[in-house]
C-alpha cells in the first residue's frame, strides 16, 4: 500500500479497505455538505446569530432597500407605481441631467467647491489649535480653553443657523441690520447697501459664511485627535532638539510636525474622501432662492426636486452620480491610506 | 532644571495664548449674545443696539413661549426622541457588535463588509423618503400610528458606532469569557456580566452620540413627522423662525420678535450646557477611539 502524501491511514469500515488520501475525502465531504455544516453550527450557536439578528434587519430595510428604489432613477417619473412597476426608460435621466441640466452642473460645482474650500481653509484650522492647546501648560487653564472651545460642536443645526440668520440679518426702516455685519462693517468689509440688504441674500457671501460657521462649528472639536498625537511626543525628543539649539520653529518643523504627520495624512486622507459628503441640512437651513447661485448643493438640489417637487427619477439620478463618485473617492482614499501607513480607515 | 524661555518661544506662547482666547470668546459669544437679546426689551433688540449685556430687561419672550403648549409638547417629543432612541439604537448595536467581534462567527467578512459599504455609499435623500413613507405606511398598518416611533426605530443607526463598539469588545482578552463560560454563562450573561462593565466608557460615548445626534435631529424629523404636537423641539425652533422672519409679520408684543427665537434657542441649548462638562470627556474618548484603526 502506497502512502499519497499523508503519513496516516484511515480504515474504511463499510467498504473493507484503507482510504486512500483522506485529506482530500474530509475536503469533499465539508464541500458536499456545506450548506448543512452552516446551519448545523448556526443551529447549535443559534444565540450569537440571533444577536444580529435586529442589526441586520434594520440595515436591510433602512440602508439598502432605499437603494433598491434608487434604480427609480432609470425609471419614468410617476408617483402612484412603486419602483419595480414603472417604466424603464435607461439612461434618460441622466443624460437629460449631464445634457441639459445646468441646475445640475451648478449644483455638483457648488458642492465640489464648499468641500473643497472647507479642506483649505478649514482643514488645517484644528491642527493649528492643537499646537497652540499644547503651549498651554496649565492643566486647569486647557481644560477652560478646550470646552469652551469644543461647545459649539454640541449644537444642533437648526440652532446654528438661527444664530448665523440673526447675527448678519439685513436691515429695514424698522429693525437694525445683524450685529456681526455691524462690526464688518465699522471694520470696512462689507459696505453699508451690502449689509442692509442681508449678507444670507448675496451670494458673494455664501461660500464664506459656510466655511467660516464651519470652522467655529468644528475646529475646536476636531484638534482633539491632533492634540492628542502632540502629547504622545516624548519629552526627551524637545530637550534633544532644545540641546541642539533649535528654535521654537525649528522644533515645530523638525520635532513635532514629523511625529503627528501620520495623523494629519490620515486625517486628511478622510476629508479628500469624503469631498462630495456634504452636510445638506446646513445648507438647507441656510440658503434661499437669493443664493443658489453659489449655495444649492446636489442634495438640496435633489431635495426641491424630489422632495417637494415631484421630479422622482431625476433627483435620484443627480444623487446616484454625486454618491457614486463620492463612493470612489472614499475607497480610493482607503486604499491610499493603506499603502500609506498600514493604517485602514475602516 | 529650570530652563529659561527662549525669545522665538515667548513669542510662540503669546500668540498661541491671544489667539486661542479670542476663538474661545468667540465660541463663547453668540450664546452669551443670545440670551442678553432673549431678555432685552423690544427697540434695543429690533434696533440691534445689544452688544454683550442686556439692555431694558423683560421676560416676555420666556414666558410666552412658556405658555405655548405646542412648545412644551415639542420638547416632551423631543425628550421621547432621546430617551427612547438612544436606548434602542444602543441595545441593538451592543447586540451586533458583540456577535461581529467574535471571532467564531461564520462570514464575519461579509457582516463587517454589509455594515461598512453603508459608510461608503448612501442611496440618498429622495430614495431614502420614499423608503420612509412606505415604512409609515406599514407603521400605521400595524396600528403604531405615532409618528416618533417611525424616527426611533427606523432613522439613526450609525454603522461608524457598532464598529467603535465592536474594535472596543475586541480588545477584552478572551480568558475572562473562557472563565465565566466554564462558570456556566450563556451568551447574553457574557455580554451583561463581562462585556458591557469592561467596555463603560465607550459605551457612554455611543450613547452620547446617538443622544446629542437624537436631540439635535431635524431633517427627517421636519419630513416625516408632520402632526405639529409630534414634532421635536428643533423643528419647532424652524417654523417659528420662519414665522418670525417673515418680513410681512405684523408684530405687537412688547418684545421683539427676534427676543421669542433667541428665547427658544435658549431653551434648547440649556440642557445641553448642564450636561456638558460632565459627558465632555467621552467626547474626547469617542474621537481618539474613533479617528483611526490600526
Amino acid at each position: 500500500m502506497e502512502l499519497s502524501g499523508t503519513e496516516y491511514l484511515i480504515f474504511d469500515v463499510e467498504s473493507g479497505t484503507y482510504i486512500e488520501n483522506p485529506e482530500q475525502v474530509v475536503r469533499d465531504d465539508v464541500e458536499k455538505h456545506y450548506w448543512l455544516n452552516v446551519l448545523r453550527t448556526v443551529i447549535k450557536d443559534w444565540r450569537l446569530y440571533l444577536m444580529l439578528v435586529p442589526m441586520i434587519l434594520i440595515f436591510l430595510f433602512w440602508r439598502y432597500l432605499p437603494m433598491y428604489e434608487l434604480l427609480g432613477c432609470f425609471k419614468l417619473d410617476s408617483e402612484s407605481k412603486t419602483v419595480a412597476e414603472q417604466y424603464f426608460v435607461g439612461f434618460s435621466n441622466f443624460k437629460s441631467l449631464i445634457m441639459s441640466n445646468t441646475d445640475f452642473w451648478r449644483a455638483f460645482r457648488n458642492t465640489f467647491l464648499l468641500s473643497f474650500y472647507g479642506l483649505i481653509f478649514g482643514f488645517p484650522m484644528p491642527i493649528i489649535i492643537a499646537l497652540f492647546f499644547n503651549e498651554i501648560r496649565s492643566n486647569i487653564a486647557r481644560s477652560i480653553y478646550q470646552v469652551l472651545t469644543y461647545l459649539p460642536k454640541f449644537m444642533s443645526t437648526v440652532v446654528m443657523t438661527s444664530l448665523v440668520m440673526m447675527l448678519v440679518k439685513r436691515g429695514s426702516t424698522f429693525t437694525g441690520i445683524g450685529i456681526l455685519s455691524q462690526m464688518f462693517e465699522s471694520i470696512g468689509w462689507i459696505d453699508h447697501a451690502t449689509a442692509e440688504a442681508g449678507l444670507l441674500y448675496n451670494p458673494a457671501f455664501f461660500r464664506a459664511i459656510y466655511q467660516i460657521s464651519g470652522i467655529w462649528e468644528t475646529a475646536g472639536y476636531d484638534s482633539i485627535v491632533f492634540f492628542a498625537a502632540i502629547i504622545a511626543i516624548s519629552p526627551t525628543s524637545y530637550e534633544a532638539a532644545q540641546i541642539d539649539g533649535a528654535g521654537k520653529m525649528a522644533q515645530m518643523k523638525y520635532v513635532v510636525l514629523p511625529c503627528i504627520l501620520s495623523t494629519i495624512v490620515i486625517m486628511l486622507i478622510t476629508r479628500i474622501g469624503s469631498l462630495l459628503n456634504i452636510g445638506y441640512e446646513k445648507v438647507l437651513l441656510l440658503y434661499n432662492p437669493d443664493t443658489y447661485v453659489t449655495a444649492d448643493v446636489v442634495s438640496t438640489f435633489s431635495q426641491r426636486n424630489g422632495i417637494d417637487g415631484a421630479l422622482k427619477g431625476l433627483s435620484s439620478a443627480a444623487e446616484m452620480m454625486n454618491n457614486v463618485i463620492g463612493m470612489l473617492l472614499v475607497i480610493g482614499a482607503n486604499t491610499i491610506a493603506k499603502k500609506a501607513s498600514d493604517t485602514s480607515l475602516y | 532644571m529650570k530652563r529659561k524661555l527662549e525669545i522665538s518661544e515667548l513669542i510662540f506662547k503669546v500668540i498661541s495664548y491671544t489667539l486661542l482666547t479670542a476663538f474661545a470668546l468667540a465660541c463663547l459669544y453668540p450664546f452669551l449674545f443670545a440670551v442678553s437679546s432673549s431678555i432685552s426689551g423690544r427697540h434695543e433688540v429690533e434696533y440691534s443696539q445689544i452688544v454683550l449685556l442686556p439692555k431694558n430687561i423683560q421676560f416676555d419672550a420666556f414666558l410666552m413661549m412658556f405658555n405655548d403648549n405646542v412648545f412644551w409638547n415639542s420638547y416632551t417629543n423631543t425628550l421621547f426622541l432621546t430617551f427612547y432612541g438612544t436606548i434602542f439604537s444602543v441595545i441593538t448595536s451592543l447586540l451586533g457588535a458583540y456577535a461581529l467581534s467574535k471571532k467564531r462567527l461564520l462570514f464575519r467578512k461579509g457582516f463587517n463588509f454589509f455594515l461598512v459599504f453603508t459608510m461608503w455609499f448612501s442611496a440618498g435623500l429622495v430614495p431614502q423618503y420614499l423608503n420612509y413613507l412606505a415604512t409609515k405606511r406599514v407603521f400605521n398598518g400595524v396600528g403604531i400610528m405615532d409618528d416618533k416611533w417611525l424616527v426611533v426605530i427606523a432613522m439613526g443607526m450609525a454603522a461608524m458606532n457598532i464598529i467603535l463598539l465592536r474594535n472596543s469588545f475586541e480588545g477584552v482578552p478572551s480568558e475572562i469569557e473562557e472563565a465565566a463560560i466554564i462558570d456556566g454563562a450563556t451568551e447574553m450573561q457574557v455580554l451583561w456580566r463581562v462585556y458591557v462593565p469592561m467596555s463603560k466608557s465607550i459605551i457612554a460615548t455611543v450613547s452620547l452620540f446617538f443622544a446629542i445626534s437624537r436631540w439635535n435631529g431635524y431633517f427627517w424629523a421636519r419630513q416625516m413627522i408632520s402632526n405639529i404636537n409630534e414634532q421635536p423641539l428643533q423643528v419647532f425652533i424652524r417654523r417659528k423662525l420662519e414665522e418670525y422672519t417673515n418680513p410681512e409679520l405684523v408684530w405687537s408684543e412688547s418684545y421683539a420678535s427676534d427676543s421669542a427665537i433667541y428665547a427658544l434657542v435658549v431653551c434648547s441649548i440649556v440642557p445641553i450646557l448642564i450636561i456638558y462638562p460632565f459627558i465632555q470627556k467621552y467626547f474626547a474618548k469617542g474621537v481618539n477611539v474613533g479617528g483611526v484603526k490600526e
